[in-house]
C-alpha cells in the first residue's frame, strides 16, 4: 500500500483509510455506548454485547481487556474508544496514561512538567536507536 | 448588515467542561488555565453578539462512520447537547440561526465550497466548551450559534489552505446578509496534544506559541503546514488546528490583538486562546 508521509511518526496511529477499513464494526460498536440503556448492557455483560457485533474476535478481546493500543492497531480510533472509558467513568488522562505505560500518577507529573517532548519523539528512527 | 467584528479561538477539552461542571475550576490544578478566560468573559458582556459562528470538529458524536461530511453547517432552529457516554453535560442547549446559517449555505456553495446541511444534530464538547469557556455558566447562552463541523477525526482532512479560503467565502457570504447582526467568528480545537498510542502527552509549546503569533499577522505560514506537519510537530489531535485558519480567513488581513493566553496542561492538551478585533 502506498506509503504516506505520517508513517515515519512513531507511537501513533494515523486514522486513515487503511485503520477505518478494518475498524468500522469496531468503531461503531462504541458509538452505541452513547445511549445509557446499551451502556448498561455492555457493562452486564461485555462479551455477549459484543457478540451482537461483526467484530473480529482480536477486537473483541481486546475491549475486554481495554487493551487500548491494541484497539488502535485493529482499527479503533480513539475519539471513538473514548465512548468505551467514558462509560467506565475514566477520563482521557487515564486512558492516555495506559497506552503510555505509565501510571495515572506518572503520567500526570510528565503533563504538569510541560507534557512530552517532540525532540527525540519525531522520527520512528529516533525510538529505534534508543 | 451582518458584520464579523471579531475571531475568537480556543481549544475546547471535554476534562474543562467537567472542571466547570463539578465547580473546580477554582482549584490548584484549573486556576491557572481558567484565569486566562476571565477577560473573555468580560469581553463577551460588552461586545453582546447576536451569532456566534462556532467552528468546531464532531467528535464521533453526531457523525459516526457512516457519512463523514468534510464541512458540515448547521441550519436548523436547535440542537441538543449530546451524551458523550457519560450522560449530556448540564448546559442549556444551543439555539441556531437558521436564516443566516441557510443564507451562508447557499452563498458558500455557489462559491464552490461543497456544504452538507444538517437540520438535527446533537452537538458534543467541542462546541459547548468554547461556549462555557467564553459565557460562564448561564441559563440561557445570551446569543445563536451556528455549527460548523470540521472531519479532523477520518483522514484525508481537509488542508489549512482549504479551511482558510472557506473562511473568505464564509466572510463574503456574511457580509451580504441583509440584517443587522453582530457576528463573531470563533476556531476551536488544538493546541498541541496528542490522545493516543505510546506518544500520548506530547506538547511543543514553542511550536504553539509560533502559531499564535502567526494567526494573528502571519496566516500565510501558516496555512502552507501539511497535515504530516501537524501530527508530528502537534501531535495526531494538533491537526485541529486547521479550523482556527478558517476563523482567521473569515477576518480582514489586517486585524488587532485584543488578548492571548496559553497554559499546559489542560489533561493532555496546550490550551491556547486568542481573540482578534476585525480590523486595526
Ligand atoms: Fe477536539
Amino acid at each position: 500500500m502506498t506509503k504516506r508521509p505520517y508513517d515515519d511518526v512513531p507511537g501513533t496511529t494515523v486514522f486513515d483509510e487503511r485503520m477505518s477499513r478494518k475498524g468500522y464494526h469496531l468503531n461503531q460498536f462504541c458509538m452505541s455506548l452513547m445511549k445509557p440503556e446499551n451502556r448498561e448492557r455492555f457493562k452486564a455483560d461485555n462479551r455477549a454485547y459484543l457478540d451482537d457485533w461483526k467484530m473480529t474476535e482480536d477486537q473483541k478481546q481486546a475491549v475486554i481487556d481495554r487493551d487500548y493500543n491494541r484497539m488502535l492497531s485493529l482499527g479503533g480510533n480513539i475519539y471513538f474508544l473514548a465512548k468505551i472509558f467514558a462509560s467506565d467513568g475514566l477520563s482521557f488522562q487515564y486512558a492516555a496514561s495506559t497506552m503510555t505505560g505509565v501510571s495515572e500518577e506518572e503520567y500526570l507529573k510528565m503533563m504538569l512538567a510541560g507534557g512530552r517532548s517532540p525532540d527525540g519523539n519525531r522520527y520512528k528512527h529516533e525510538w529505534e536507536k534508543e | 448588515m451582518a458584520r464579523i467584528t471579531a475571531g475568537v479561538a480556543t481549544s475546547h477539552v471535554p476534562a474543562v467542561g467537567r472542571a466547570i461542571d463539578t465547580g473546580q475550576t477554582r482549584n490548584d490544578y484549573w486556576k491557572p488555565m481558567f484565569d486566562g478566560f476571565e477577560f473573555s468573559k468580560k469581553w463577551e458582556e460588552s461586545e453582546k453578539p447576536d451569532v456566534v459562528f462556532l467552528v468546531y470538529n464532531d467528535h464521533a458524536t453526531a457523525f459516526s462512520l457512516d457519512f463523514i461530511p468534510t464541512f458540515a453547517i448547521g441550519v436548523a432552529e436547535d440542537y441538543a447537547v449530546a451524551d458523550e457516554g457519560f450522560g449530556p453535560r448540564p448546559v442549556p442547549h444551543v439555539e441556531g440561526h437558521a436564516d443566516l446559517a441557510w443564507h451562508i449555505a447557499a452563498s458558500v456553495i455557489q462559491q464552490d465550497f461543497d456544504l452538507t446541511l444538517v437540520n438535527n444534530m446533537a452537538v458534543d464538547h467541542g462546541l459547548t466548551v468554547p461556549l462555557s469557556l467564553m459565557f460562564g455558566q448561564p441559563e440561557a447562552w445570551p446569543c445563536k450559534v451556528i455549527p460548523f463541523a470540521v472531519n479532523v477525526v477520518q483522514y484525508p482532512v481537509p488542508s489549512g489552505r482549504r479551511c482558510y479560503n472557506l473562511g473568505k467565502a464564509i466572510r463574503k457570504a456574511i457580509d451580504s446578509f441583509d440584517e443587522d447582526l453582530n457576528v463573531q467568528i470563533w476556531g476551536t480545537g488544538g493546541m498541541s496534544h496528542q490522545l493516543q498510542g505510546p506518544r500520548a502527552g506530547l506538547i511543543n509549546q514553542p511550536w504553539d506559541q509560533a502559531f499564535l503569533s502567526d494567526i494573528v499577522d502571519n496566516p500565510e505560514r501558516l496555512i502552507a503546514i501539511p497535515p504530516e506537519d501537524y501530527i508530528r510537530e502537534a501531535g495526531s489531535e494538533g491537526i485541529e488546528l486547521v479550523m482556527w485558519l478558517i476563523m482567521r480567513g473569515a477576518l480582514d488581513d489586517q486585524v488587532t490583538e485584543l488578548h492571548r493566553h496559553y497554559h499546559v496542561p489542560a489533561s493532555n492538551t496546550a490550551i491556547g486562546h486568542i481573540i482578534l478585533k476585525n480590523g486595526k
